[in-house]
């Protein structure tokens, strides 16, 4: 199935802000982040839609997921 | 430290006072809060001659503990009515704690309209005749005191805004760069102004260093913060990359980036105004993206943003300075943002207020959306100069708001409501509703769990469990503030616990005490009750804890929710 793929910050070095790509069914963040070469503990932040989701999300078709590595301001 | 310096500006005399003893264990808030509480008249006009303007370092300043030379300034607000404390970088803080001098207090008003510089040395104050600065902004004050005592110099001033006693004034502390850091929120500057102090000097020639009980125990404590600072992701990786700037992208995508006056959650252009954006142009033109705020800062959050020919255009360039100009006032063009900022700088106004006014200018019309030139010409020559409308502009949003007649005015306690939608971020607007300072993120930092999971993660859309987390995060930044650390040892002290433990540490080594993490929540805890009933007394009660009304009926897109909080779950915040 089809996802969007949207990086931020570090993450994006090496590779892109935004691509799709094509991953088996019933995939989860931590598959997505396997396939970019991320190791988990570096991830903050995994979005939805604006919703925050876990690792162990299964992913729907069609989807946009936004990632971002341990980041912070104020 | 145990001095306190008195500066009467009715008789323009000075002396130095022993602390009472009840003031040793504070510093920083703590103590302006306290003696704000105990020596200001809550009903007193801000502006009169029963204000006083009090700084003071915090209880780890000048000592070689990271991240610890934060300057403290509190008085009763003439924006906001309230208490008001405010903190900067800058080299102030360290020179006051290395003189010894724990707190200044000035009070009353000249007779004469005579401005003043305050020349501060170890043998005391001399009234210096200021008619040569007066109508100058805040770096042609600075260069001229460089010139005159060497770069040196401690400085803090106030520009044309401060004098005219605008309520967006701030108060300007010369960094190690010989440029500025602010007392920003709440109108200080115009405190400062009543005053009739257009500066400040201060010479620590022949100081020595700040006493420390115990310096082996000390000398462990530090290194263990400072570790716990370099490896947490965001301390030791993330600030020093991007600065705070990185939160655009990351609240845009949660729909809690305020956009054209906190009408959408989002922002068409957000890329174009990222940290990542920012971090690439400052790296490709040669500026520096890691720089910090006074010296001892390991984190380095600021940053030198320069212009195509690498030229200096400002430094401290802040998430919420970005925000307000380019998502919430839809500039698109980051350096004419940076522009703005610089000028916010010179002029001597809050940087968030003064983002939060422009937009609110546009929405009266006063000036197009977007227009980054417009707000630069609106900076410098109406609100810098002081004319008719510059006078409405510097008076803050709220001000704004009532000159034009608008409905949407985002502030609480009439001061301008910061970079997260509290609609969307709902822990954040718990603590803009109930800060003892008025909407202030600093003050509760929710955005740290709500939205980077950072300390746990609260769902920022569901009510459940922000009132308790904006209440935890408010009294431990009470205490935080009294160390004269920044703010951004929280991310770390949230996550890794020895850090929080050295923090400790370093107090009771600094002190020879023997405080426990129960002592520093109490401190925390007696700093908010403190501010808290010298806002009763000042007249605000639980209906001032509350947002602007338009958000509890104008949803905000993409997730299309309101302000849904009750009173009563509002009010249960000052239950402890
Ligand atoms: S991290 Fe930023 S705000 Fe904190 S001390 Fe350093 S430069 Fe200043």
């Amino acid at each position: 199935m089809n996802i969007s793929i949207k990086l931020f910050a570090g993450f994006r070095q090496n590779r892109f802000k935004m691509e799709e790509r094509e991953i088996p069914e019933n995939s989860t963040i931590i598959d997505v982040l396997n396939q970019l070469g991320i190791n988990e503990p570096e991830l903050g932040v995994a979005m939805i839609d604006g919703r925050h989701v876990t690792t162990d999300h299964v992913l729907q078709t069609g989807v946009t997921i936004s990632l971002f590595p341990k980041v912070g301001g104020g | 430290m145990n001095k306190i310096l008195r500066i009467n500006m009715s008789e323009l005399t000075s002396k130095i006072e022993t602390a009472p003893e009840q003031w040793a264990g504070l510093g920083g808030r703590g103590l302006t809060s306290t003696i704000v509480a105990a020596e200001v008249p809550p009903r007193c006009h801000p502006l009169g001659p029963n204000n006083k303007l009090v700084f003071a370092p915090g209880l780890l300043t000048g000592t070689p503990a990271a991240q610890s030379g934060r300057l403290s300034a509190g008085a009763k607000s003439p924006l906001t009515g309230t208490i008001k404390e405010s903190n900067a970088g800058g080299t102030a803080a360290q020179q006051l704690a290395r003189m010894d001098i724990k707190a200044i207090i000035i009070e009353g008003i000249p007779a004469e309209d005579k401005w003043y510089r305050l020349h501060i040395t170890l043998d005391g104050v001399s009234f210096e005749p200021a008619d040569d600065l007066v109508g100058k902004q805040n770096f042609a004050v600075i260069d001229a005191m460089i010139d005159a005592f060497g770069p040196k110099i401690g400085v803090l001033s106030i520009g044309v805004p401060g004098e005219l006693r605008m309520a967006a004034a701030n108060i300007s502390v010369k960094d190690p760069d010989q440029k500025i850091r602010s007392h920003g929120r709440g109108g200080l500057g115009a405190v400062m102004g009543s005053k009739k102090i257009k500066c400040i000097t201060i010479d620590d020639t022949g100081a020595g260093k700040v006493p420390i009980a115990d310096p082996d125990k000390f000398r462990a404590a530090a290194k263990v913060f400072a570790k716990a600072l370099l490896d947490h992701p965001v301390s030791g990786e993330g600030l020093p990359i991007y600065g705070t700037n990185i939160l655009i992208n990351i609240l845009n995508e949660a729909g809690g980036l305020p956009t054209k006056n906190f009408r959408y959650g989002q922002c068409d252009h957000h890329e174009k105004i990222s940290g990542e954006t920012m971090h690439e142009t400052i790296v490709s033109r040669g500026g520096k993206h890691k720089h910090g705020c006074h010296a001892g800062c390991i984190i380095q959050c600021s940053q030198v943003y320069v212009d195509e020919s690498g030229a200096y255009i400002t430094s401290g360039f802040e998430y919420e300075t970005i925000w307000g100009l380019g998502a919430n006032a839809m500039i698109e063009d980051l350096d004419d943002i940076a522009r703005c900022d610089h000028l916010m700088d010179d002029i001597g106004i809050d940087s968030i207020e003064g983002a939060v006014l422009l937009a609110t200018a546009m929405e009266a019309g006063v000036i197009p959306w977007g227009d980054g030139k417009e707000c630069q010409r609106v900076l410098r020559d109406e609100i810098g100069k002081g004319t008719p409308l510059g006078r409405i502009l510097g008076n803050g949003t709220g001000f704004v708001g009532r000159a034009y007649g608008l409905v949407r005015v985002p502030v609480v306690k009439n001061q301008g409501i910061p970079a997260y939608d509290p609609r969307s971020v709902k822990g954040i607007g718990i603590t803009y509703a109930t800060s003892t300072m008025g909407a202030d993120h600093t003050a509760g930092y929710t955005i740290a769990t709500n939205i980077l999971k950072v300390g746990g993660y609260i769902d920022p859309l569901a009510k459940d469990g922000q009132v308790e987390l904006s209440r935890n995060l408010q009294i431990a930044t009470a205490a935080v503030d009294s160390t004269g650390m920044c703010v951004f040892i929280a991310f770390p002290a949230l996550d890794i616990p020895e850090s929080f433990t050295a923090l400790i540490d370093l107090l009771n080594a600094t002190y020879g005490l023997n405080l426990t993490a129960d002592d520093v929540t109490e401190l925390g805890k007696t700093i908010l009750k403190v501010e808290h009933d010298f806002n009763t007394a000042a007249g605000f009660g639980p209906a001032d804890d509350r947002l602007p009304e338009f958000f509890n009926y104008e949803p905000v897109p993409p997730h299309n929710v309101v302000w849904d909080f009750t009173d009563k779950e509002i009010d249960e915040f000052w239950n402890f």
